[in-house]
This record gives C-alpha cells, sequence and structure tokens, in this order.
C-alpha cells in the first residue's frame, strides 16, 4: 500500500512530520509502521508542545521517590510506606461517550497506579461541564458521573473527593479528569523499565478488541462537528476484569517474577513496549498471532492500535511463567507470552513468521518531534470595577443567590452515587477542604484534594497557575495535613495558537514558583491539548491533584462548627479584591479583571500557622477562604453542624461586600476556644500573621449584626436545591 | 466462633468484613470460590461487592456458583448465614432468602449513611441491640430496592422476620426515609429459622469510632453472645 498524504493526515500526523519518519527510517513505512508512529508521535504520548516547558517543573524533594516519567509518582511518607498518584484526563472521549469515556479515564488511571505495585485507597475527580443550560449538559453530567460511579464503585475503591464546574466555555468540549490514589511498600515498587536479554515479554489482561483504535490520535486532535463519528474511537470498560487483574497483579507481585510491568493504556500494545523498551535502552519483539483477540480477524496494525482496557504487559524473570500463569488462571485472565526483550533496539513485529515491522524504538521515543511553540503574554487585566458603581443588592439575596447557584451548590446529588465508604478507612468523605484516608491498619493518613481555577488562569495565567496550587495546599492544611507532593491534569486549547500556548507556558511558570516556594514538588501528571472545537479553545484549566500526609490521625480537622460560645478567626488579610470573584459572576455576570494576587510567603506562613495550632490542638475547626469569599466559607462550616454563627463586621473600612465576597488568597477561619485566645493571637502575631475576630458560634442562626439572619437549616437547605431540581 | 467469607470474583467487601470479624475476635477464614472444602463454621458471610461483575442481575451468577451448594447445605444444618449488600442479592438467587431486590427506585447507585430501625432483637444476630434502637449504617447498592408477593411480606410482618427498617433519624418509618423505594422499608430479612440474615446495609462499616461510627458492632458482638 502507497502511503499518500490523506493517509498521513488521517492518521493525524503533519506531512514534514511524516518526511522525518522517513529519514529516521531510512525508507518509507508500511501502513502498519505507520500507524505505530502516529500512535507514539501523537500530542498524548509524545508531549511534543508541553515537554519543554513542562521540564521546568520542580520534581524532587525529600519525600520524592519517584517523579515524573513513571506510570506515577511515588512519596515516601515514612514506616517503609509509600503513596503512588498520579491524574490523567479523558476528556475526549467523555465527551463522545460520557459512560465509558468516564468510566475507562477511572480504569486508565487505576492501572497506572496498581501497575507500580500500590494497592488503590482513593479516587478522586474534576469534571467541567458547560452551561447547565445548554443542551447537552444534563446528559453529559449524568453520563459522566454514572460511568465514574460505575467503574469505582464495582472495583471497590472508595471515590472520595473531586470537584465539579458549569462554565459554558466546555459547552462543547468537557473535562474529565481522574486521579487515583494507591499504597505500596516502599520496597515493593514496580518500574517500567526493561532489563535482561531475551526475557518473556508477557501479555495479561483482557483479550483484545476493536474498540479505542486511534484513540490517543483522536484525544490529540480539536473535534469537528462530525466529533460524533468518533464514537469507536472510545474504549469500553470493564470494572469486573480490571478487578481481577488488580488481584492477579498484586499477587504476582508479593514474590520477585517481575523485572518491568506496564499498563496498557494510550495507544495500547504500541505504546506499552516502546516505553518499556526504550527505559530500558533494549529492543522487543513482539510476536502479533499470540496476542489474545476478542474479535475474528484482527490484523496486527488494529493489534498494535487497539485501546481495549484492563490489559498489561510484563516482563517476567527467567523460570517464573509457570507459577505466574496459575495466579492469572485462578482469576481467570488471559496469560501468554507475546514476545522477548532484545538487544536490536528495535521494535520488531513478527506476524507467525514473518517480520512484518521494524522500527528502531529511539525513533519512536526520544528522537520524536519535540516544538518550541510560539507563545504570547497575556497581560494582566486592569481592575475597572468599582463595587460603588453597581446595583446595590442586599447581603442576604447576594449570600443566597451565591449558595443556590450551579457552582457552588453542594454536589450531593453526585456524591451519593459514588461508595465512599468500602475499605472502611475513609477517615472523610468529600464535602470537606479535603478527603482523609486512613493507610490500613495503622495510626495515619493522607488528605487529598483536586482544585481548579479557570476564571483565573483565563484572566492571567500567571497568576491562575499559583493559586491553584496554593488553594490547593490550603485544603490540605485545612484538614490538618502536612502537604508533600502533587500531580497535574493540564487542561489547554490548541497549542499551534500562540495565545493558547501562552497560557500553557504561563500557568506553568505560575506553577512551578509557587511549587518551588512552598516546597510542594510535581511527581506525575498528563497534559491534554487541543480542547476545543472548530478553533474556539476551552479556557486555560490546570487541574492540580495534592496528596498530604496526617500522622497522627487523632490530629485530623474538618470545617464544622463544634461548640456555641467558640470565638471565630479570619487568618489572614482581606484586601477587598472583588475582580474575578464568583460574587460579580453570579450577581452582575461580570467576569473581567485580574484575579486576586498572589503572596506566596503569606501563603505559606499563615499555612504553617494555622497546621501548628491543628497540630497543637487549638483549634476545633478550620476552612480555607476560597471562592465565594469569607461569606460562604462561613455558611459552609455550619452545614455539617448544629451551630451558626454571629458575626460582627471586621474593623476594616471595606465596602460590605468586599468584605464578605473578596477572594483574597491564603486565608483561613479557625474556630477556637475563648480561653485559648489570648495564647493564639500572641503566637499569631509574634509570627506576623494577620488574624482578626469576626464572630462568635452561636446556635441554630447564621447572622451578621445588623445585615441578616437566617435559620442555617434554610441555608443549607438553599445550597441544596440545585442539583435535585436540574 | 469460626466464621468464613465466601470470597467471589468482584466481591470488593471481603476486606472490610474481615476486618471486622477479626476485631470482634472471631476466628476467621477466606475461602476462594472454588475452593472446594468449606471449612467448619459457625458463621458463613457471603460479602458485599460486584460478584462475576453482576453484568447478568445481581449475584445471579454467584447464586449459582458451586461454593453456594456448601452454603446451602450448611444453612439447612442450621449454620448461621449472614449477606450483606451484594451477599444478599445472592441469598435471594439461591432461594434461601425469598423476595428480589430491584433496581433502586431513583435508578442510581445510593452510596451514604442512613438510618434503620431495630425492628426485631429477638434472634441471634440482634440480640445485642435493643428493640427500637435506631443506627446509623451505610448502603452502597444499585439494587436495594427490596420486592415480595403480598402473601410473603405479611409472614415476613406477622412472624418477626423483619429485624431492620430504613428510617429517619428520629426513627421515623416513612416514604421520606426510604432511600431505595423498598417494601415497607425494609433493609433486611430473615428466613424463617431465622438462622439467615440479608441486609442491604453494610455493619463491618460502622465498627470503628474514627471512620464512622460503632453501630455495627453489636451485629457481631450478639453472634458471639
Amino acid at each position: 500500500m502507497n502511503i499518500t498524504n490523506t493517509i498521513v493526515e488521517k492518521h493525524g500526523l503533519k506531512i514534514e512530520e511524516y518526511s522525518k519518519i522517513k529519514s529516521l527510517l531510512g525508507r518509507e513505512p508500511n501502513l502498519l509502521e505507520l500507524g505505530v508512529f502516529s500512535a507514539m508521535w501523537n500530542e498524548h504520548c509524545s508531549y511534543k508542545s508541553s515537554k519543554i516547558h513542562l521540564q521546568n517543573l520542580p520534581t524532587k524533594g525529600k519525600y520524592v521517590i519517584q517523579g515524573p516519567g513513571e506510570n506515577a509518582g511515588v512519596i515516601d511518607i515514612g514506616d517503609n510506606d509509600a503513596i503512588i498518584f498520579k491524574i490523567e484526563s479523558h476528556n475526549h472521549p467523555s465527551y463522545i461517550e460520557p459512560y465509558q469515556g468516564a468510566a475507562t479515564g477511572v480504569g486508565g488511571i487505576l492501572r497506572d497506579v496498581f501497575t507500580m505495585g500500590a494497592r488503590p485507597i482513593a479516587l478522586l475527580n474534576s469534571i467541567h461541564f458547560g452551561s447547565p443550560d445548554h443542551p447537552k449538559t444534563k446528559s453529559l453530567l449524568n453520563g459522566v458521573v454514572s460511568g465514574i460511579a460505575g467503574y469505582g464503585n464495582c472495583i471497590g475503591i472508595p471515590t472520595v473527593a473531586g470537584e465539579t464546574k458549569f462554565n459554558s466555555t466546555y459547552n462543547e468540549n468537557i473535562l474529565v479528569n481522574a486521579m487515583a490514589v494507591g499504597h505500596a511498600k516502599k520496597n515493593k515498587i514496580f518500574y517500567s523499565k526493561a532489563k535482561g536479554l531475551g526475557k518473556a515479554v508477557v501479555y495479561v489482561g483482557s483479550k483484545t478488541g476493536r474498540d479505542g483504535i486511534h484513540g490517543a490520535s483522536m484525544a490529540s486532535a480539536e473535534f469537528d462537528d462530525n466529533s460524533a463519528d468518533k464514537k469507536p474511537t472510545v474504549q469500553v470498560g470493564d470494572p469486573f476484569t480490571e478487578k481481577l487483574l488488580m488481584e492477579a497483579c498484586l499477587e504476582l507481585m508479593k514474590d520477585n517474577s517481575i523485572i518491568s510491568i506496564q499498563d496498557m493504556g494510550a495507544a495500547g500494545l504500541t505504546s506499552s513496549s516502546v516505553e518499556m523498551a526504550s527505559k530500558g535502552d533494549l529492543g522487543m519483539e513482539l510476536q502479533l498471532d499470540k496476542v489474545p483477540c476478542r474479535e475474528e480477524k484482527m490484523t496486527p496494525y488494529e493489534m498494535m492500535l487497539s485501546e481495549s482496557q484492563e490489559r498489561m504487559l510484563i516482563i517476567l524473570e527467567d523460570g517464573k511463567e509457570k507459577e505466574a500463569k496459575k495466579i492469572f488462571e485462578k482469576w481467570d485472565l488471559d496469560f501468554v507470552v507475546i514476545g522477548k526483550t532484545t538487544n536490536t533496539k528495535n521494535l520488531t513485529l513478527k506476524f507467525k513468521s514473518e517480520i512484518i515491522g521494524e522500527i528502531p524504538i529511539d525513533a519512536l521515543s526520544v528522537k520524536a518531534p519535540i516544538y518550541d511553540r510560539k507563545w504570547t503574554k497575556t497581560k494582566l487585566p486592569e481592575n475597572k470595577i468599582q463595587i460603588k458603581d453597581l446595583k446595590k443588592i442586599k447581603l442576604e439575596d447576594a449570600l443566597l443567590k451565591i449558595l443556590s447557584s450551579p457552582n457552588q451548590s453542594n454536589k450531593s446529588w453526585i456524591t451519593n452515587q459514588f461508595d465512599q465508604m468500602v475499605m472502611a478507612d475513609t477517615l472523610q468523605k468529600s464535602g470537606s477542604d479535603a478527603a482523609i484516608i486512613r493507610i490500613h491498619k495503622k495510626n495515619k493518613a493522607i488528605a487529598v484534594s483536586v482544585d481548579s481555577s479557570a476564571n483565573y488562569c483565563k484572566a492571567h495565567p500567571n497568576t491562575g497557575g499559583k493559586q491553584i496550587v496554593c488553594e490547593n495546599w490550603r485544603n490540605l492544611i485545612s484538614v490538618g495535613a502536612k502537604p508533600i507532593a502533587i500531580t497535574n491534569c493540564l487542561n489547554f486549547g490548541n497549542p499551534e495558537n500562540p495565545k493558547i500556548m501562552g497560557e500553557f507556558a504561563e500557568c506553568l511558570a505560575g506553577i512551578k514558583e509557587a511549587c518551588e516556594f512552598l516546597d510542594y514538588p510535581v511527581v506525575s501528571g498528563n497534559v491534554s491539548l487541543y480542547n476545543g472545537t472548530n478553533t474556539k479553545s476551552i479556557h486555560p484549566t490546570p487541574v492540580i491533584g495534592g496528596v498530604g500526609l496526617i500522622t497522627n490521625i487523632n490530629n485530623k480537622i474538618n470545617q464544622y462548627f463544634k461548640q456555641d460560645g467558640n470565638l471565630v478567626l479570619q487568618i489572614g488579610k482581606n484586601f477587598g479584591q472583588l475582580s474575578q470573584s464568583v460574587f460579580l459572576q453570579e450577581i452582575y455576570s461580570i467576569t473581567d479583571g485580574p484575579p486576586p494576587e498572589i503572596n506566596l510567603s503569606n501563603e505559606r506562613n499563615n499555612g504553617l500557622a494555622v497546621l501548628k495550632l491543628i497540630n497543637d490542638k487549638l483549634i476545633s475547626s478550620v476552612h480555607d477562604i476560597s471562592s465565594g469569599g469569607l461569606l460562604l466559607a462561613l455558611a459552609e462550616m455550619t452545614f455539617g453542624s448544629d451551630y451558626g454563627i454571629k458575626i460582627d463586621k471586621p474593623k476594616n473600612l471595606l465596602n460590605l461586600m468586599e468584605c464578605y465576597f473578596s477572594e483574597d488568597q491564603g486565608r483561613y477561619v479557625i474556630e477556637i476556644q475563648p480561653d485559648n485566645h489570648n495564647k493564639i493571637s500572641e503566637f499569631l502575631n509574634e509570627n506576623n500573621i494577620f488574624n482578626e475576630t469576626i464572630g462568635i458560634v452561636q446556635k441554630d442562626y447564621f447572622e451578621v449584626s445588623g445585615q441578616l439572619k437566617i435559620k442555617t437549616n434554610s441555608l443549607y437547605k438553599s445550597n441544596n436545591t440545585w442539583y435535585n431540581n436540574y | 466462633m469460626n466464621s468464613s467469607v465466601i470470597v467471589f470474583p468482584g466481591s470488593n467487601c471481603d476486606r472490610d468484613i474481615a476486618v471486622a470479624l477479626e476485631k470482634l475476635q472471631f476466628n476467621n477464614k477466606m475461602v476462594w470460590h472454588k475452593d472446594t472444602n468449606l471449612p467448619k463454621s459457625d458463621l458463613i458471610v457471603l460479602p458485599g461487592g460486584f460478584s462475576y461483575g453482576d453484568y447478568l442481575r445481581s449475584g445471579a451468577v454467584a447464586g449459582k456458583s458451586r461454593i453456594l451448594n456448601d452454603v446451602i447445605k450448611a444453612a439447612n444444618d442450621g449454620c448461621l448465614i449472614l449477606g450483606i449488600c451484594n451477599g444478599f442479592q445472592i441469598l435471594t438467587e439461591t432461594g434461601l432468602l425469598k423476595g428480589v431486590l430491584l433496581r433502586n427506585k431513583n435508578l442510581k447507585f445510593i452510596g451514604k449513611d442512613i438510618h434503620v430501625k431495630v425492628t426485631n432483637n429477638d434472634n441471634k444476630f440482634c440480640n445485642k441491640y435493643k428493640k427500637e434502637q435506631i443506627l446509623k449504617l451505610n448502603i452502597a447498592h444499585n439494587e436495594g430496592n427490596y420486592f415480595t408477593d403480598l402473601d410473603h411480606l405479611k409472614e415476613l410482618e406477622d412472624k418477626n422476620l423483619i429485624p431492620f427498617k430504613y428510617c429517619g433519624e428520629n426513627g421515623n418509618i416513612n416514604e421520606e426515609n426510604n432511600p431505595n423505594g423498598s417494601l415497607n422499608n425494609i433493609a433486611g430479612i430473615f428466613n424463617n429459622k431465622k438462622n439467615i440474615l440479608g441486609m442491604m446495609p453494610h455493619p463491618e462499616r460502622m465498627v470503628d469510632q474514627v471512620t464512622s461510627g460503632t453501630d455495627g458492632v453489636n451485629l457481631f458482638t450478639s453472634l458471639l453472645n
């Protein structure tokens, strides 16, 4: 078959890239080889547009065992315990087929974690939909949520935290990011680097079907009007088989049979074999007629490009086949030796005795194109909004409107579809600043949270990038955890557009600066570009997933008021910054202006001070102040509690709305016993931490002196109606 | 007391129940569904999860599995059997318990804490609870909507074969506090001899104050009584 320009383009490759393929091979590729190149050189697998920016991120630290480049990142939490975690996008498939797209997103990220020897202990998600009024939103929301639930509930990993947001920017391109967190023994971590010559390459798990062929290429292009025709490129999930595969792999990992192991994720057999060989600087020979197939007459091309789920590639030590096979047979899974490692440094594809494709491994990996794409800076927008020029609104009306808005509403409609308790180590479910999962049979726990702020990132990418790291850090502190490391999922538009590429570069620079300052390294991540349709890109939406450590579970804390008569303090200064706030968006539909400024030094000092007070048992409850500002934070503190609050207007000169709805960063609300007040304010003042008493906990009522007095359960109701009526 | 937990492919609450049983001093063994010998047990637990993926009908395939013959035999000999969630579904599939578990009335998976009232404590499983005691337990299921024919329902009520009914925090048993549409708010039922209990809520998730409560403890300690 002659490779024409049309065929090249259909594989998502540019004509220049095809010329590079020819020069690397020294000949024209055949169709199978072209398919393999397209699978490895697409944006999703090659990171060709993002790589040079990703290199700048801080990836090392005291707690880091493994940074980016493996199936997932690994951190050390002491006592030979390691936490393995990663976040990944499944945006394009989920828009085309929401249930399966979301389900396989969960399945894929779980494999990344248990491939490394970890038993998954928590799932999180960050999902972004278009405007609630958009005709597709409701069915996409339903499909995605049941897909996430269907997979996680069945495999039996608790889905404990997440965020759901609506914005018209996602009308034609939703975001579905899934994060998995696992626990392993530090001395039993498995990597993907191949080692040794002539070692058996074993295929385990489900059979290969025709689903998901070219999935990674699809995920590397923008949508057009015919995107619905791409349904066959979406994979179909089978959580039951994944459960078996997980148990079988973890059982095999108990001894020393495995040299290396890699899940077949995006670009399936192609990327798993190439990555393993590339890391080991070896060649690999695959006997494709041995691949277990689900459908008849599958071609080598289809086998190499299929993204059928629940499959793994393992390189085994000599003489371990028999025992390993026994384990997989116990779990009724396929176990077939399909190849071996070689010293040729080529990927050699055979069918029966014939060589049907041969490509140097480095041509597929290290020699894949890398682009330093043009990018432009986003200027910091001017702040033109004067609160006194806006039509007046009553504080109560503003609060209730925000509380009942889609983005701020209680998400129990979603989280009640998830099994949050299976594994019986969930110490704090979703709905709080972060979820807390106990390390099984130990007295310590991890805290996890995912966060994004697309509006801030759109307004000023650099500030937005810093802000999400800070907010994530703050959320972990707010449950009593020491933040350890993050994973990021970078959802952006078309990188060939310099403005979009600029958003990417600047968000990354912001993330880098904040991570460095807070000593909060990036250990894994995923890039999803080309999010948009017909050249209209989404808002830049980097998502940060953070993991923190609680060394003594008795020090965990939550956001709910505990006792009437307790004092409520605001930590961190309020400057009255309203632009880009939920208040201006929800009440006045104003979306311009700069995002709140980030002062990393304040962020760190305030956070560490709060953490110390928590660990010294001086705080009864704590909540971070984020979107919606102080008043929303205070309202949320009454939701899981019998108590309300009486708030006195702080003694600053701010306008009432600026005081209660500003989104200045680095702030917390803490509840303390009056007896401890002196001790606490002394400590805070000594450390130059701005703090002021803003109210007192009382029974049943949420009250702002002279402004409003509402029963806490009616506040709760207004926060709980939107989803149920949608 | 010797207990055995049957593990099917797709069971996912097997570890949780084992932890609870061991914590409460049972001498517990895990039994893989392909095992041919069921150890001598005073209590057999069918755990929650998605046995065989539940792709056909919840519990349908597990209900026909070989190991179930041994369970049925043990049950007929008077062994105590506890089916939780998927285990309850399996028990109805085998016929050890009558009735079926339909899809939840809202057609969605429900995972949340709920309350049940102990409507009968005159049995091996509930004797440590007070009658009318209100428990906070957790449910996590797609098919927990218990249904049976009117004669059987009358029999269940008349013979005190319903130990748990869904209720509100204050104990009200009504439609508002029925999470899944279950007949008469039924959360669990016995067979006539009261040696087999099937229930949708997970008592094994409530044996630890630090996670979410201890209202499940007495179900296990009752058995030791």
